[in-house]
């Protein structure tokens, strides 16, 4: 809604009143373009979604129907038996089971409120206040939206252990919060709030505390959520890393991976159950995802790049 | 002095508010993501195996690299090849299927959106392509084709050197419908109505000429962000090809320069040489990012 006004362009002006017509908004869609593009959203939905069937599917069947010929999508005595092995295998380790899902929340929820907080602080001068600094600052923000974290993990590894970080909770939370992929949504987002709004409360006496938390956050709403689900997507499912070795600290898919093995020291013998802890931990994401989707889609409309 | 001094107390008490409230995130961001980039390529240039302080050696590590080290053209080769198939691959798919999506109705619209987001949000859920390509009768994929009498014996997608890469890409493209997806649906979404109106008028024929002309032109800003988010997703695919064809993976046909900087760094200690292949595998990525960004923003 607000970021569409820029784009008509100047030469169309005179045409607007044609509105009047109530003329409908799509030319000619041909039938065959329209089936032509149906058919191709069809094979390709069929083709996202047959291995995440297979996921759900092979975490009901018993272990008699995992290692059939020909393969069935389809479990024909559906049973809850891998979930229930999945929490027996895992209270059988040394560490409680609890204490990996409690390891896994406190990192993911301390990581993400932490994000969430300090992106939108920094966002908010970046959007909205001109300062010394600036564009350099989100210059290179935007650089490190470019390279991913395989080529820092050395250097990351030094940097943890001088900080004396390895084998604490912060080395996996502290990074999380300076995420600059929500950082850059967040500012993105925070440049559409009006002007207008920021200064009336600024001439009412209202200093920069008052305006952020008052003003500017519950605005954002949105961009709250979509730094939550990107978050959360990137925390929750953190496994074996360079920084956790203390089995205490671990986090719920270390446990998991323990019990199904990873890569080629797949436990194939375990198939059920490991199809039932991805079907576990992909529950709270896909939860936040289906709740939140037309806001986070409204958050992206303003993810664009200018040149 | 005191002239500077109230320069700087003035300037201070200007701008303290807006510094204090970038201080927390800017500390953390040098710390874990631009400080590193810099450690790594000062740690390029000597020899440094943790224990010992690092020694200056100049290029070494980029001659024996570049000349000397066997494993180099094929992990660089393996790395441009997903890359270049993936990376586009991924970026038009998203931007196909957003345009697709965004002709059909809301509720169908969300359902798909989330379908196709899912691999994405799901973690470790790419791993079901074990179980899938799994090299026996009872591998999914070997199982439909023989029950159908397309093939007769097993494939081995897993370690056949001829599928592996093939079987690699498919996974890939599968996990591509990320963060640059979901900006072009909010694009396709945005583009304001009146200006279709306006190309009807002006002779606009078909919805090819209409997403060509109109669409796309005022999409640029969201196709930035998506090549962005593609790229950079083309490039980070070595832990899905570790968790699904094992380290190495046989043959080496899918060893990529970030299983080269593990080679190095996570089981031979050698930090120096490890660091000179990440600040290669960076300029690569730096370099490719700043020429599509030079071609979309100069497309017109």
């Amino acid at each position: 809604m607000t970021a569409s006004d820029f784009t008509i362009k100047n030469r169309h002006k005179h045409r607007i009143t044609f509105r009047g017509l109530n003329r409908s908004k799509k030319v000619n869609r041909s039938k065959t373009g329209t089936a032509a593009l149906t058919v191709l959203l069809l094979l390709f939905s069929i083709f996202m979604a047959i291995p995440m069937l297979l996921i759900i599917s092979n975490s009901f069947k018993p272990q008699d129907e995992l290692f059939v010929f020909p393969p069935q999508l389809f479990p024909t005595n559906p049973t809850f038996g891998n979930y229930r092995d999945m929490f027996i295998v895992m209270s059988t380790s040394n560490v409680p089971f609890l204490r990996y899902v409690f390891n896994s929340f406190l990192v993911t929820g301390v990581g993400t409120a932490g994000h969430i907080i300090i992106s939108s602080m920094c966002a908010y001068p970046l959007a909205k206040k001109k300062f010394p600094g600036k564009n350099f600052l989100f210059t290179l923000v935007v650089f490190s939206l470019m390279f991913n974290a395989d080529v820092t993990a050395i250097p990351n590894y030094l940097v943890m252990s001088k900080l004396h970080l390895v084998d604490t909770y912060a080395a996996l939370i502290i990074p999380a919060f300076g995420m600059s992929l929500g950082l850059y949504l967040m500012k993105q987002f925070m440049e559409q709030i009006p002007d207008s709004l920021l200064e009336a409360a600024r001439i009412d006496g209202a200093n920069q505390n008052v305006i952020f938390w008052r003003i500017v956050m519950p605005n954002v709403k949105p961009a709250w959520l979509t730094l939550l689900l990107l978050s959360v997507q990137s925390l929750w499912p953190i496994g074996n890393n360079n920084f956790i070795y203390k089995e205490e600290l671990k986090t719920l898919p270390c446990a998991l991976n323990q019990i199904t093995g990873s890569g080629t020291t797949v436990n194939i013998a375990r198939a059920g159950i490991g199809a039932a802890v991805a079907v576990f931990m992909m529950i709270i994401p896909i939860l936040i995802f289906v709740f939140s989707q037309s806001n986070i889609i409204e958050t992206m409309s303003s993810s664009g790049m200018k040149d | 002095m005191n002239k500077k001094k109230n320069g700087f107390s003035a300037f201070w008490y200007r701008y303290k508010a807006d510094y204090l409230y970038i201080l927390p995130f800017m500390l953390i961001f040098f710390t874990f993501t631009v400080l590193p980039v810099f450690i790594s390529i000062v740690l390029s240039f000597t020899r440094f195996d943790i224990v010992q302080s690092p020694t200056f050696i100049g290029f070494r590590n980029y001659f024996r690299l570049f000349l000397d080290d066997s494993l180099f053209p094929i992990a660089l080769k393996n790395t441009l090849l997903i890359a270049l198939i993936t990376g586009p691959g991924g970026f038009f798919l998203s931007l196909l299927l957003a345009w697709v999506l965004n002709e059909i109705g809301n509720k169908t619209r969300a359902a798909l959106t989330l379908l196709f987001y899912s691999p994405v949000i799901s973690g470790g859920a790419y791993s079901i392509w074990a179980i899938i390509y799994s090299g026996d009768t009872y591998g999914f994929l070997n199982g439909i084709l023989m029950n159908l009498g397309i093939t007769y014996k097993p494939i081995q997608w897993l370690t056949d050197s001829d599928y592996m890469l093939g079987s690699a890409i498919i996974v890939m493209l599968w996990m591509s419908f990320g963060a640059g997806f979901l900006s072009f649906i909010a694009g396709f979404k945005n583009v304001d109505a009146r200006m279709y109106e306006a190309a009807a008028i002006d002779g606009i024929k078909n919805r090819y000429q209409e997403m060509w002309y109109i669409t796309l032109p005022s999409m640029r800003p969201q196709l930035m962000f998506g090549a962005v988010m593609s790229i950079t997703g083309a490039f980070g695919t070595g832990a899905v090809i570790t968790a699904i064809y094992g380290f190495p993976s046989t043959n080496y046909s899918l060893y990529t320069m970030v299983h080269l900087l593990q080679d190095y760094g996570n089981v031979r200690y050698e930090m120096g040489y490890a660091s000179a292949v990440a600040t290669v595998l960076f300029l690569i990525m730096m370099g490719i990012n700043m020429i599509v960004q030079k071609l979309l923003a100069g497309k017109d």
